[in-house]
Protein backbone atom coordinates (compact mmCIF):
# COMPACT_ATOMS: atom_id res chain seq x y z
CA UNK A 1 0.00 0.00 0.00
CA UNK A 2 1.29 3.51 -1.34
CA UNK A 3 1.55 5.56 1.75
CA UNK A 4 1.03 8.99 0.84
CA UNK A 5 3.21 11.65 2.79
CA UNK A 6 3.50 14.34 0.32
CA UNK A 7 1.31 17.15 -1.62
CA UNK A 8 1.64 16.34 -5.26
CA UNK A 9 0.89 19.77 -6.29
CA UNK A 10 3.28 21.68 -3.56
CA UNK A 11 5.60 19.03 -2.28
CA UNK A 12 5.62 19.96 1.62
CA UNK A 13 3.84 17.41 4.10
CA UNK A 14 0.25 16.79 3.81
CA UNK A 15 0.33 17.24 7.46
CA UNK A 16 1.56 20.58 7.47
CA UNK A 17 -0.65 23.36 6.62
CA UNK A 18 -3.56 23.73 4.62
CA UNK A 19 -3.63 22.45 1.00
CA UNK A 20 -7.21 23.00 0.07
CA UNK A 21 -5.37 24.98 -3.69
CA UNK A 22 -3.66 22.69 -4.08
CA UNK A 23 -6.12 19.97 -4.22
CA UNK A 24 -8.44 22.26 -6.54
CA UNK A 25 -5.02 22.59 -8.80
CA UNK A 26 -5.11 19.31 -8.96
CA UNK A 27 -8.29 18.43 -9.83
CA UNK A 28 -8.88 21.27 -12.22
CA UNK A 29 -5.33 21.53 -14.30
CA UNK A 30 -2.42 19.94 -12.84
CA UNK A 31 -0.32 16.71 -12.58
CA UNK A 32 1.43 15.33 -9.78
CA UNK A 33 4.75 17.13 -9.66
CA UNK A 34 5.87 15.67 -6.82
CA UNK A 35 6.25 12.29 -5.38
CA UNK A 36 3.46 11.66 -2.73
CA UNK A 37 5.92 8.81 -0.67
CA UNK A 38 9.42 10.62 -0.67
CA UNK A 39 8.83 14.40 -2.26
CA UNK A 40 11.01 13.88 -4.92
CA UNK A 41 10.47 16.22 -8.15
CA UNK A 42 8.96 14.12 -10.72
CA UNK A 43 9.42 13.93 -14.50
CA UNK A 44 5.89 14.31 -15.95
CA UNK A 45 4.63 13.87 -19.40
CA UNK A 46 1.24 15.24 -20.06
CA UNK A 47 -0.27 14.21 -23.70
CA UNK A 48 -3.33 15.06 -24.89
CA UNK A 49 -5.63 12.64 -23.27
CA UNK A 50 -3.85 11.76 -20.21
CA UNK A 51 -0.19 11.93 -18.17
CA UNK A 52 2.63 10.22 -16.69
CA UNK A 53 4.58 10.79 -13.71
CA UNK A 54 7.93 9.13 -12.50
CA UNK A 55 9.65 9.47 -9.39
CA UNK A 56 13.01 8.44 -9.89
CA UNK A 57 12.90 6.04 -6.45
CA UNK A 58 9.31 5.54 -6.33
CA UNK A 59 8.53 4.54 -10.02
CA UNK A 60 5.93 5.89 -12.45
CA UNK A 61 2.50 6.73 -12.36
CA UNK A 62 -0.18 8.01 -14.66
CA UNK A 63 -3.54 8.14 -15.37
CA UNK A 64 -4.97 8.15 -19.01
CA UNK A 65 -8.39 9.73 -19.65
CA UNK B 1 -26.09 67.19 -36.96
CA UNK B 2 -24.18 64.03 -36.33
CA UNK B 3 -22.84 62.96 -33.06
CA UNK B 4 -19.50 64.13 -31.99
CA UNK B 5 -16.89 61.23 -31.94
CA UNK B 6 -17.08 60.59 -28.11
CA UNK B 7 -20.83 60.27 -28.32
CA UNK B 8 -20.54 57.49 -31.29
CA UNK B 9 -20.93 54.19 -29.55
CA UNK B 10 -18.42 51.89 -30.18
CA UNK B 11 -20.56 48.73 -30.69
CA UNK B 12 -22.65 50.89 -33.35
CA UNK B 13 -19.64 51.80 -35.43
CA UNK B 14 -18.42 47.71 -34.94
CA UNK B 15 -21.80 46.67 -36.63
CA UNK B 16 -21.09 48.98 -39.58
CA UNK B 17 -17.47 48.70 -39.53
CA UNK B 18 -16.66 45.21 -38.54
CA UNK B 19 -19.78 42.91 -39.21
CA UNK B 20 -20.53 44.81 -42.86
CA UNK B 21 -17.28 45.76 -44.09
CA UNK B 22 -15.09 43.36 -42.34
CA UNK B 23 -12.63 46.10 -41.32
CA UNK B 24 -11.04 45.34 -38.07
CA UNK B 25 -11.52 47.40 -35.02
CA UNK B 26 -8.65 50.05 -34.43
CA UNK B 27 -6.83 50.74 -31.24
CA UNK B 28 -8.65 53.08 -29.87
CA UNK B 29 -11.99 51.68 -30.57
CA UNK B 30 -10.72 48.25 -29.17
CA UNK B 31 -9.62 50.00 -25.97
CA UNK B 32 -13.03 51.29 -25.74
CA UNK B 33 -14.62 48.15 -25.97
CA UNK B 34 -12.18 46.81 -23.48
CA UNK B 35 -13.92 49.66 -20.98
CA UNK B 36 -17.47 48.70 -22.09
CA UNK B 37 -19.22 47.62 -18.94
CA UNK B 38 -20.37 43.74 -17.26
CA UNK B 39 -24.17 44.70 -18.06
CA UNK B 40 -23.02 45.53 -22.16
CA UNK B 41 -21.02 42.03 -22.44
CA UNK B 42 -24.11 39.98 -24.04
CA UNK B 43 -24.23 42.48 -26.48
CA UNK B 44 -20.94 42.65 -27.13
CA UNK B 45 -20.93 38.82 -27.16
CA UNK B 46 -23.52 38.66 -29.88
CA UNK B 47 -22.05 40.83 -32.14
CA UNK B 48 -18.76 39.10 -31.82
CA UNK B 49 -20.46 35.78 -32.71
CA UNK B 50 -22.08 37.49 -35.68
CA UNK B 51 -18.63 38.90 -36.93
CA UNK B 52 -17.28 35.43 -36.78
CA UNK B 53 -20.10 33.41 -38.42
CA UNK B 54 -20.40 36.72 -41.19
CA UNK B 55 -16.40 36.43 -42.14
CA UNK B 56 -15.31 32.77 -40.46
CA UNK B 57 -18.21 30.36 -41.01
CA UNK B 58 -19.71 28.30 -38.48
CA UNK B 59 -17.10 25.72 -38.66
CA UNK B 60 -15.05 25.45 -35.24
CA UNK B 61 -11.21 24.60 -35.83
CA UNK B 62 -10.58 21.43 -33.43
CA UNK B 63 -6.62 20.73 -31.94
CA UNK B 64 -4.74 18.65 -30.07
CA UNK B 65 -0.80 19.76 -28.57
CA UNK B 66 1.61 17.95 -26.89
CA UNK B 67 5.17 18.76 -25.88
CA UNK B 68 8.04 17.08 -27.58
CA UNK B 69 10.93 18.26 -25.38
CA UNK B 70 8.99 19.97 -21.71
CA UNK B 71 11.40 22.13 -19.36
CA UNK B 72 14.99 23.54 -19.05
CA UNK B 73 14.55 26.29 -21.61
CA UNK B 74 16.73 28.92 -21.38
CA UNK B 75 14.66 31.98 -21.89
CA UNK B 76 13.13 33.91 -19.16
CA UNK B 77 9.54 33.99 -20.29
CA UNK B 78 7.59 35.18 -16.91
CA UNK B 79 4.56 33.00 -17.18
CA UNK B 80 6.76 29.94 -18.11
CA UNK B 81 7.00 26.77 -15.68
CA UNK B 82 9.32 25.30 -18.14
CA UNK B 83 11.89 27.88 -18.19
CA UNK B 84 15.02 26.95 -16.17
CA UNK B 85 15.64 29.89 -14.65
CA UNK B 86 13.00 29.82 -12.57
CA UNK B 87 12.65 27.44 -9.32
CA UNK B 88 9.16 25.47 -11.32
CA UNK B 89 8.67 21.97 -10.08
CA UNK B 90 8.63 21.01 -14.18
CA UNK B 91 11.33 19.04 -14.87
CA UNK B 92 13.06 18.08 -18.36
CA UNK B 93 11.48 15.57 -20.57
CA UNK B 94 11.94 14.18 -24.21
CA UNK B 95 8.87 12.60 -25.59
CA UNK B 96 9.67 9.62 -27.64
CA UNK B 97 8.73 8.79 -30.92
CA UNK B 98 6.22 6.31 -30.00
CA UNK B 99 4.83 8.46 -27.62
CA UNK B 100 4.44 11.44 -30.26
CA UNK B 101 2.68 8.91 -32.81
CA UNK B 102 0.10 8.02 -29.65
CA UNK B 103 -0.56 11.25 -29.20
CA UNK B 104 -1.19 12.01 -32.77
CA UNK B 105 -3.40 9.20 -33.01
CA UNK B 106 -5.39 10.18 -29.71
CA UNK B 107 -5.68 14.07 -31.63
CA UNK B 108 -7.14 12.72 -34.59
CA UNK B 109 -9.54 10.22 -32.80
CA UNK B 110 -11.05 13.75 -31.35
CA UNK B 111 -11.81 14.88 -35.02
CA UNK B 112 -9.46 17.28 -34.72
CA UNK B 113 -7.70 18.46 -38.00
CA UNK B 114 -4.66 20.02 -35.98
CA UNK B 115 -1.88 18.74 -34.09
CA UNK B 116 0.94 21.21 -32.99
CA UNK B 117 4.08 19.88 -31.74
CA UNK B 118 5.48 21.91 -29.42
CA UNK B 119 9.26 21.99 -27.76
CA UNK B 120 10.03 24.65 -25.13
CA UNK B 121 13.59 26.16 -26.15
CA UNK B 122 14.57 28.95 -27.84
CA UNK B 123 14.87 27.41 -31.07
CA UNK B 124 15.46 24.17 -32.14
CA UNK B 125 18.77 22.76 -32.62
CA UNK B 126 19.61 19.98 -35.07
CA UNK B 127 18.68 16.86 -32.48
CA UNK B 128 15.00 18.53 -32.08
CA UNK B 129 14.96 19.18 -35.38
CA UNK B 130 15.68 15.49 -36.54
CA UNK B 131 13.00 14.28 -33.60
CA UNK B 132 10.48 16.16 -35.46
CA UNK B 133 11.39 15.20 -38.77
CA UNK B 134 11.53 11.34 -38.03
CA UNK B 135 8.22 12.14 -35.68
CA UNK B 136 6.18 13.73 -38.91
CA UNK B 137 7.35 10.33 -40.77
CA UNK B 138 6.35 7.93 -38.19
CA UNK B 139 2.87 9.71 -37.40
CA UNK B 140 2.34 9.43 -41.82
CA UNK B 141 3.39 5.72 -41.27
CA UNK B 142 0.62 5.17 -39.03
CA UNK B 143 -1.77 6.43 -41.29
CA UNK B 144 -2.75 9.38 -39.52
CA UNK B 145 -3.13 12.06 -42.51
CA UNK B 146 -3.61 14.81 -39.54
CA UNK B 147 -2.60 18.91 -40.57
CA UNK B 148 0.77 19.18 -38.79
CA UNK B 149 2.11 22.19 -36.92
CA UNK B 150 4.61 23.30 -35.12
CA UNK B 151 6.16 25.60 -31.84
CA UNK B 152 9.65 25.18 -31.81
CA UNK B 153 10.75 29.00 -30.93
CA UNK B 154 12.78 31.26 -33.22
CA UNK B 155 14.16 29.86 -36.28
CA UNK B 156 16.89 30.25 -38.84
CA UNK B 157 16.03 30.73 -42.73
CA UNK B 158 17.54 27.57 -43.02
CA UNK B 159 15.58 25.79 -40.44
CA UNK B 160 12.42 27.71 -41.69
CA UNK B 161 12.74 25.56 -45.43
CA UNK B 162 13.45 22.33 -43.47
CA UNK B 163 9.80 22.85 -41.68
CA UNK B 164 8.45 23.18 -44.52
CA UNK B 165 10.29 20.33 -46.61
CA UNK B 166 8.63 18.21 -44.19
CA UNK B 167 5.31 19.09 -44.51
CA UNK B 168 4.73 21.28 -41.31
CA UNK B 169 1.89 23.64 -42.67
CA UNK B 170 1.57 25.91 -39.81
CA UNK B 171 3.77 27.53 -37.26
CA UNK B 172 3.36 28.94 -34.08
CA UNK B 173 4.80 31.38 -32.34
CA UNK B 174 3.46 34.07 -29.68
CA UNK B 175 4.52 37.34 -29.39
CA UNK B 176 2.71 37.06 -25.88
CA UNK B 177 1.43 40.44 -25.42
CA UNK B 178 1.94 44.08 -26.61
CA UNK B 179 5.30 45.48 -28.04
CA UNK B 180 5.15 48.38 -25.27
CA UNK B 181 4.89 45.34 -22.43
CA UNK B 182 7.00 42.53 -24.05
CA UNK B 183 10.16 43.73 -21.74
CA UNK B 184 8.15 43.25 -18.19
CA UNK B 185 7.53 39.57 -19.57
CA UNK B 186 10.74 38.29 -21.16
CA UNK B 187 14.08 40.07 -21.00
CA UNK B 188 15.93 36.92 -22.81
CA UNK B 189 14.68 37.92 -26.29
CA UNK B 190 12.85 40.67 -27.68
CA UNK B 191 9.38 41.11 -29.36
CA UNK B 192 11.17 42.30 -32.93
CA UNK B 193 13.29 38.57 -32.70
CA UNK B 194 9.43 36.81 -32.14
CA UNK B 195 8.24 39.05 -35.37
CA UNK B 196 11.56 38.20 -37.85
CA UNK B 197 10.55 34.49 -36.92
CA UNK B 198 7.00 34.93 -38.00
CA UNK B 199 7.98 37.18 -41.43
CA UNK B 200 9.88 34.52 -42.09
CA UNK B 201 7.35 31.86 -41.66
CA UNK B 202 4.88 34.00 -43.60
CA UNK B 203 7.37 34.51 -46.49
CA UNK B 204 8.01 30.85 -46.93
CA UNK B 205 4.21 30.08 -47.34
CA UNK B 206 3.35 28.54 -43.90
CA UNK B 207 0.64 29.05 -42.13
CA UNK B 208 1.24 31.99 -39.21
CA UNK B 209 -0.03 31.21 -35.50
CA UNK B 210 0.58 34.04 -33.15
CA UNK B 211 -1.54 34.95 -30.31
CA UNK B 212 -0.53 35.48 -26.65
CA UNK B 213 -1.28 35.55 -22.81
CA UNK B 214 -4.11 37.46 -21.43
CA UNK B 215 -3.36 38.68 -17.64
CA UNK B 216 0.38 39.42 -17.95
CA UNK B 217 0.36 42.69 -15.75
CA UNK B 218 -0.64 44.90 -19.10
CA UNK B 219 -3.13 47.58 -18.65
CA UNK B 220 -6.64 47.66 -21.18
CA UNK B 221 -4.72 49.99 -23.47
CA UNK B 222 -1.87 47.78 -23.60
CA UNK B 223 -3.92 45.10 -24.22
CA UNK B 224 -5.89 46.79 -27.18
CA UNK B 225 -2.57 47.53 -28.23
CA UNK B 226 -1.70 43.90 -28.71
CA UNK B 227 -4.90 43.05 -30.38
CA UNK B 228 -3.99 45.74 -33.39
CA UNK B 229 -0.35 43.99 -33.66
CA UNK B 230 -1.57 41.21 -34.05
CA UNK B 231 -3.88 42.42 -36.54
CA UNK B 232 -1.19 43.94 -38.82
CA UNK B 233 0.63 40.82 -38.86
CA UNK B 234 -2.51 39.18 -40.43
CA UNK B 235 -1.85 35.66 -38.72
CA UNK B 236 -3.95 32.63 -39.75
CA UNK B 237 -4.90 31.53 -36.70
CA UNK B 238 -4.42 33.48 -32.59
CA UNK B 239 -4.70 31.69 -30.03
CA UNK B 240 -5.71 33.47 -26.98
CA UNK B 241 -3.98 32.09 -23.72
CA UNK B 242 -5.26 33.23 -20.12
CA UNK B 243 -2.62 33.39 -17.54
CA UNK B 244 -2.37 29.99 -15.65
CA UNK B 245 -0.03 31.55 -12.32
CA UNK B 246 2.26 28.41 -12.08
CA UNK B 247 4.39 27.77 -8.83
CA UNK B 248 7.90 28.86 -9.07
CA UNK B 249 8.05 31.71 -12.02
CA UNK B 250 7.41 34.96 -11.20
CA UNK B 251 3.60 35.38 -12.08
CA UNK B 252 2.85 32.53 -9.79
CA UNK B 253 0.55 35.64 -7.40
CA UNK B 254 -0.71 36.75 -10.53
CA UNK B 255 -4.74 36.65 -9.73
CA UNK B 256 -6.59 34.42 -12.36
CA UNK B 257 -8.27 36.59 -15.11
CA UNK B 258 -11.74 37.11 -13.98
CA UNK B 259 -14.59 36.13 -16.06
CA UNK B 260 -15.92 38.93 -17.30
CA UNK B 261 -12.98 40.63 -18.27
CA UNK B 262 -11.74 37.89 -20.06
CA UNK B 263 -15.19 37.19 -22.19
CA UNK B 264 -14.72 41.08 -22.75
CA UNK B 265 -10.92 40.20 -24.02
CA UNK B 266 -12.07 38.10 -26.44
CA UNK B 267 -15.06 39.98 -28.26
CA UNK B 268 -12.91 42.40 -28.55
CA UNK B 269 -10.06 40.33 -30.18
CA UNK B 270 -12.77 38.80 -32.26
CA UNK B 271 -13.63 42.78 -33.32
CA UNK B 272 -10.03 43.15 -34.34
CA UNK B 273 -9.69 40.31 -36.01
CA UNK B 274 -12.52 39.24 -38.24
CA UNK B 275 -11.38 37.13 -40.44
CA UNK B 276 -9.02 35.23 -38.04
CA UNK B 277 -9.35 31.70 -36.51
CA UNK B 278 -9.47 32.77 -32.96
CA UNK B 279 -8.20 29.71 -30.40
CA UNK B 280 -9.50 29.29 -27.01
CA UNK B 281 -6.16 27.91 -25.51
CA UNK B 282 -4.95 27.59 -21.80
CA UNK B 283 -6.27 29.16 -18.81
CA UNK B 284 -9.34 28.67 -19.84
CA UNK B 285 -10.77 25.77 -17.14
CA UNK B 286 -9.28 28.51 -14.49
CA UNK B 287 -10.66 31.66 -15.96
CA UNK B 288 -14.21 30.59 -17.60
CA UNK B 289 -15.38 27.46 -15.96
CA UNK B 290 -17.88 25.34 -17.93
CA UNK B 291 -20.39 28.00 -18.77
CA UNK B 292 -18.03 30.88 -19.49
CA UNK B 293 -16.28 28.32 -22.55
CA UNK B 294 -20.33 28.49 -23.78
CA UNK B 295 -20.54 31.85 -24.11
CA UNK B 296 -16.78 32.40 -25.51
CA UNK B 297 -17.97 30.10 -28.18
CA UNK B 298 -20.68 32.12 -28.88
CA UNK B 299 -18.93 35.30 -28.35
CA UNK B 300 -16.15 34.73 -31.44
CA UNK B 301 -13.83 31.83 -30.49
CA UNK B 302 -14.23 29.34 -33.63
CA UNK B 303 -11.19 27.16 -32.60
CA UNK B 304 -10.01 25.23 -29.78
CA UNK B 305 -7.79 23.05 -28.49
CA UNK B 306 -9.03 20.06 -27.33
CA UNK B 307 -7.75 17.86 -24.05
CA UNK B 308 -4.38 18.50 -22.18
CA UNK B 309 -1.57 21.48 -22.43
CA UNK B 310 2.25 21.10 -22.58
CA UNK B 311 1.91 21.18 -18.46
CA UNK B 312 -1.08 21.83 -17.53
CA UNK B 313 -4.23 19.82 -17.86
CA UNK B 314 -6.91 20.57 -19.64
CA UNK B 315 -10.87 19.16 -19.82
CA UNK B 316 -11.39 15.45 -21.44
CA UNK B 317 -12.05 16.15 -25.31
CA UNK B 318 -15.28 14.49 -25.15
CA UNK B 319 -16.67 17.03 -22.65
CA UNK B 320 -15.47 19.96 -25.48
CA UNK B 321 -16.38 18.08 -28.01
CA UNK B 322 -20.34 17.44 -26.58
CA UNK B 323 -20.35 21.55 -25.82
CA UNK B 324 -19.88 21.67 -29.66
CA UNK B 325 -22.67 19.49 -30.65
CA UNK B 326 -25.10 21.06 -27.88
CA UNK B 327 -24.17 24.70 -29.48
CA UNK B 328 -24.85 22.79 -32.95
CA UNK B 329 -21.43 24.20 -34.00
CA UNK B 330 -19.64 21.71 -36.76
CA UNK B 331 -16.08 20.59 -36.09
CA UNK B 332 -14.36 21.84 -39.47
CA UNK B 333 -13.05 18.54 -41.27
CA UNK B 334 -9.80 17.39 -42.47
CA UNK B 335 -11.04 17.64 -46.36
CA UNK B 336 -11.61 21.83 -45.72
CA UNK B 337 -8.45 22.00 -44.53
CA UNK B 338 -6.37 20.18 -47.37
Amino acid sequence: MITTVYCSFCGKEEADGDHAFCRQRLSMIDPPRYCGECARRMVVQVTPDGWTARCSRHGETGSAR
Amino acid sequence: MTAAPEQIDVLDEAREQVLERGVGLTEAQVLKVLELPDDRIPELLALAHEVRERWCGPEVEVEGIVSLKTGGCPEDCHFCSQSGQFPSPVRSAWLDIPGLVRAARQTRDTGATEFCIVAAVRGPDKRLLSQVRDGIKAIRADGNDIQIACSLGMLTQEQVDELVAMGVHRYNHNLETARSHFPNVVTTHSWEERWDTLRMIRDAGMEVCCGGIIGMGETLAQRAEFAVQLAELEPDEVPLNFLIPNPGTPYENYPVVEGAEALRTVGAFRLALPRTILRFAGGRELTFGDLGAKQGMLGGINAIIVGNYLTNLGRPAQQDLDMLEELSMPIKALSQTL
